[in-house]
């Protein structure tokens, strides 16, 4: 592979802790590999940085092959950057051009408060998930044979593509509410399409929106954008079955 | 020899663990609350272990450095989980796949652990489907499964090529419904800095709140480390940038002992490097050797007009290629085991056969044009299409092969810009998985008392080499169903002990070692980054430490390490203040510890003469370039006795292997 390089301007968001403001930096970075992928682009100025003897810009990141959630990245307005279906660990330099400017900002919403710099603090999104994020099934290894209760595929497969969701938070990141919706009905989803999932529904959906409310995200107007930064592609389907599932479990539930 | 006791119960290899269950001593459960463990790490085996033991009652303190959970790099297993199911009717047993897995690690592993693993595998799928994890299915509703390399039968279950996403999800879960029960207390966000042995007993951790730097103490009864493998020892690897080997070190540097290694795993489906600002390789999941033939052309002019651009693969006839797996190991083919695989393309590449265009020719194709073609027409006739075109059996083809493994494809699409579908994928060997780690028994337990350790971190199951989809299932099983047994046996004789205090100059003193070590970096003056000498160390172990090892390179190796490690404390920079988030503080006390663990790993490979499973000693070959075993001198676990940070003067306890139920034999896949 022969590859190019490229010379970018960078306005990166650089922020000491939650405490004090922030403000947007300027950075300039020569013979960028079109190769690299956009952390690793990172990796090289903070590696310019450290040889300035400057403090490096610090940012969430770690299997760097998307799947773990961790990177997150607001760049040029977009979450997880220009390119979609993806994060932005598998964004690649290729999608940019050579002289062109690139703002990087951290994710924004009031329930991902800012750590430091472009790192944010997505601990909401587990505490939604120990509200109700789970079949209540202890450890034993002899509930019944897996095979016990045959499973449409159909069901099975739409329960896998609602559980691909990776918990990055572009949805949230993405919306002008602030709604964490497309993740919450995402985990609502995979259970409730099983059979196993299914004893719970009803506490479990009240419960995870209770606390996704009480963590202070927005509710959802349908504008749709959290689908389409989605890195997994997750369905805003999965938004309508949540509120299908919210409506019965409030008007049925007996607690 | 007097510190190894590897409490491998009495009686045939089929009651071992259940008597030994029966046997083990019991926590009541009222007594239970009044026990502390802690677990550092939760992947599979650490966020299992943690779930299971705060269901049962005692109290859990769980640490991760990720700020979830969820992120442990378990998450990035692709391919599947096995176990011996025989959902397929294909001859699957418990004992077969006991015999893969001894025979896959080549005869390196011990066999009443291995065989407690082949029992537990099927728990762990009726375990991980009544949390709903959503594995595939058939269209009759029951579970799917496929093959994976060194086995003759299809027992790994799925999820796309995402299972350690669904199964690290699945134990995510559990874990949650424990910390929203109070059961579990999580601090995410937290490395473990140390390891607290007082009385020779752990009683502890040390631990740094990445985001306020504060120094924490963590006391309790029992403490398992989850941590997982050192890969990263490489700079390069398909390891998580994070993953690391620190709590496991630390662990060994306070008596525990770290055995074999050198015995790493190089996954011989990655995608080639690129360039020197890579700062990570990734892995094309093995399941892909179901559907993809592996080949190089067959004429070094061929290869070296690929490299030059000047040739397409696809413009290269049958005849003209060579399906080197294929043609040497032909009763297995592609789907050899990883050490095999890996070290036939590396020498079709040394041989100047490589197709990439990089700084070094390496990169052999995967092409699944044959799959498209044969499934296209099964899925044609599925359908009643009885004569289907060529675009017809095409796109049905390329569909079957989206289902099975559309994740792969369109990550491999997104880093190296070319379409799989169309052309073959460029793949070459990266290291992957280490099989070493600390020693334990066969209770999980370390060499210090009450410091278990599962998973990755330990060394106890895959011999020399782990088989495909392996990884999942130990770490499961150790988590679930191995843990909780053994560590409540531990905990019995602790239900009189109270609550221990940090209070302590125990406590004290590991404290101090590691406000230290942190002030020791952030006052050096130095002038490098903590990343120039990682990839610097990279380079030497794979290079020496890498796929081929010869003793010269070793005894080099050995050298370049020492120096390195010398020139590190002189002359790196760490930017920031201890009392704030300062990655680059964190690089730097990791890579500490890799330096150390590089140079042991060297010295291992220099003791092993012998080449086993994914350690290949270029000295002992036979004439076709397979691994010539040497079971007279080399048939046991190298565990290795920490003795100051020169890995020269560490000691060697050596636990022999006994083979009682399986017939120990040269491995062949021919």
């Amino acid at each position: 592979m022969a590859a190019k390089t490229i010379n970018i301007t960078l306005k990166i968001w650089r922020q000491k802790n939650n405490k004090t403001k922030g403000s947007l930096e300027t950075y300039k970075l020569d013979n960028v590999s079109t190769d690299s992928s956009f952390l690793e682009m990172l990796d090289q100025l903070n590696e310019q940085l450290i040889n300035e003897q400057k403090d490096p810009v610090a940012f969430d990141h770690d299997c760097r092959e998307g799947i773990c959630g961790m990177c997150s990245l607001y760049i040029n307005g977009r979450a997880h950057g220009p390119d979609t279906g993806t994060t932005t660990c598998q964004l690649h330099m290729r999608m940019f051009n050579d002289g062109d400017t690139i703002y990087v900002e951290p994710w924004r919403s009031v329930a991902f408060p800012i750590v430091k710099d472009l790192v944010v603090d997505r601990s909401s999104f587990d505490r939604i998930q120990q509200a109700g994020g789970f079949v209540s099934v202890n450890t034993s290894g002899r509930t019944m044979d897996a095979n016990a209760i045959p499973i449409p595929k159909a069901d099975a497969d739409k329960a896998f593509e609602a559980a691909a969701c990776i918990g990055c938070g572009a949805c949230v990141a993405t919306c002008k509410n602030g709604s964490a919706m497309l993740f919450v009905g995402a985990k609502v989803s995979q259970y409730a399409l099983l059979p196993q999932g299914k004893v719970e529904a009803k506490d479990r959906v009240l419960n995870m929106v209770r606390q996704m409310d009480e963590e202070g995200f927005g509710n959802c107007t349908n504008t749709g954008a959290c689908e389409v930064e989605c890195p997994k592609g997750i369905s805003i389907e999965n938004i309508a079955r949540m509120n299908r599932e919210f409506l019965k479990a409030s008007l049925t539930s007996e607690k | 020899m007097s510190k190894l006791n590897s409490r491998i119960p009495e009686g045939p290899i089929a009651d071992k663990w259940t008597n030994h269950k029966n046997s083990m001593k019991l926590v009541a459960p009222n007594n239970r609350p009044k026990i502390d463990v802690i677990v550092v790490g939760t992947g599979l085996a650490g966020g299992a272990a943690a779930a299971s033991l705060g269901e049962m009652g005692y109290n859990v303190k769980a640490f991760c450095f990720q700020d979830s959970p969820r992120r442990a790099h378990s998450i990035a297993a692709q391919g599947g989980i096995n176990a011996a199911k025989n959902y397929q009717n294909d001859g699957d047993s418990v004992y077969r796949l006991f015999y893969d897995t001894i025979k896959g690690g080549d005869y390196r592993a011990r066999e009443a652990n291995v065989h407690r693993l082949a029992e537990v595998s099927g728990n762990i799928i009726d375990q991980c489907v009544a949390q709903g994890v959503p594995f595939a299915r058939e269209y009759g509703g029951l579970l799917d499964n496929r093959s994976f390399g060194g086995t003759q039968v299809q027992r790994t279950f799925y999820a796309a090529g995402q299972t350690g996403q669904q199964l690290l999800l699945g134990a995510y879960s559990a874990l949650s419904r424990q910390v929203g029960l109070g059961r579990v207390k999580m601090y995410h966000r937290h490395e473990m800095m140390d390891l607290v042995v007082v009385d020779g007993k752990a009683r502890g951790i040390i631990a740094r709140n990445l985001v306020t730097g504060e120094i924490e103490r963590h006391s309790a009864h029992a403490v398992i480390i989850a941590s997982g493998g050192y890969g990263n020892v490489y700079f390069l690897s398909t390891n998580a940038m994070g993953s690391n080997v620190s709590a496991a070190w630390k662990v060994h540097k306070r008596g525990a002992l770290f055995a074999n290694p050198c015995f790493v795993q190089i996954h011989p489906t990655c995608i080639p490097v690129h360039g020197t600002n890579q700062s990570k390789l990734t892995l094309m999941s093995e399941s892909l050797r179901n559907s993809g033939r592996i080949w190089v052309p067959k004429k070094k002019e061929d290869a070296e007009a690929i490299r030059a651009g000047k040739l397409k693969p696809t413009q290269i006839s049958e005849e003209d290629r060579d399906y080197f797996l294929e043609r040497r190991y032909p009763a297995f083919g592609n789907l050899v085991p990883r050490d095999v695989a890996s070290r036939a393309a590396k020498e079709r590449c040394d041989a100047g056969f490589g197709i990439e265009a990089n700084d070094t020719n390496e990169g052999v194709y995967l092409d699944f044009a044959s799959e498209i073609k044969s499934k296209g027409r099964q899925a044609a006739y599925a359908k009643g299409e009885h004569s289907p075109s060529e675009e017809r059996i095409l796109e049905l083809g390329k569909k079957w092969i989206e289902e099975k493994y559309g994740n792969l494809f369109q990550m491999y699409q997104k880093i190296t810009d070319e379409n799989p579908y169309e052309t073959p994928m460029k793949i070459y060997p990266a290291v992957h998985y280490t099989m070493g780690g600390v020693w334990v028994d066969y209770n999980l337990q370390s060499t210090i008392e009450g410091c278990f350790v599962a998973g990755e971190a330990n060394f106890s199951d895959h011999g020399a080499n782990r088989l495909g989809a392996s990884a999942l299932m130990q770490g499961l099983a150790d988590g679930y169903f191995v843990l909780p047994y053994t560590v409540s046996d531990y905990l019995a004789n602790e239900i009189r002990t109270g609550k221990i205090s940090t209070d302590s100059p125990e406590f004290d003193a590991a404290e101090n070692d590691v406000k230290d070590s942190i002030n020791r970096f952030l006052n050096n003056k130095g002038t490098k980054s903590v990343d120039f000498f990682h990839k610097r160390l990279g380079l030497i172990m794979w290079n020496k430490v890498g796929m081929a090892r010869n003793e010269q390179g070793l005894k080099e190796a050995i050298e370049e390490i020492a120096a390195l490690r010398e020139e590190f404390y002189k002359d790196v920079f760490v930017p920031g203040d201890a009392d704030e988030l300062n990655p680059e503080l964190e690089k730097a006390l990791r890579v500490a510890d890799f330096i150390e663990l590089g140079q042991l790993m060297a010295i291992d490979a220099l003791q092993r003469n012998e080449s086993c499973g994914g350690h290949f000693r270029e000295e002992y070959q036979d004439a076709e370039g397979e691994t010539l075993r040497d079971d007279e001198n080399f048939k046991y676990a190298a565990a290795w006795e920490y003795a100051g940070g020169d890995a020269t003067k560490a000691t060697l306890h050596k636990e022999e292997l006994k083979y009682e139920f399986i017939k120990i034999a040269a491995r062949n896949y021919k």
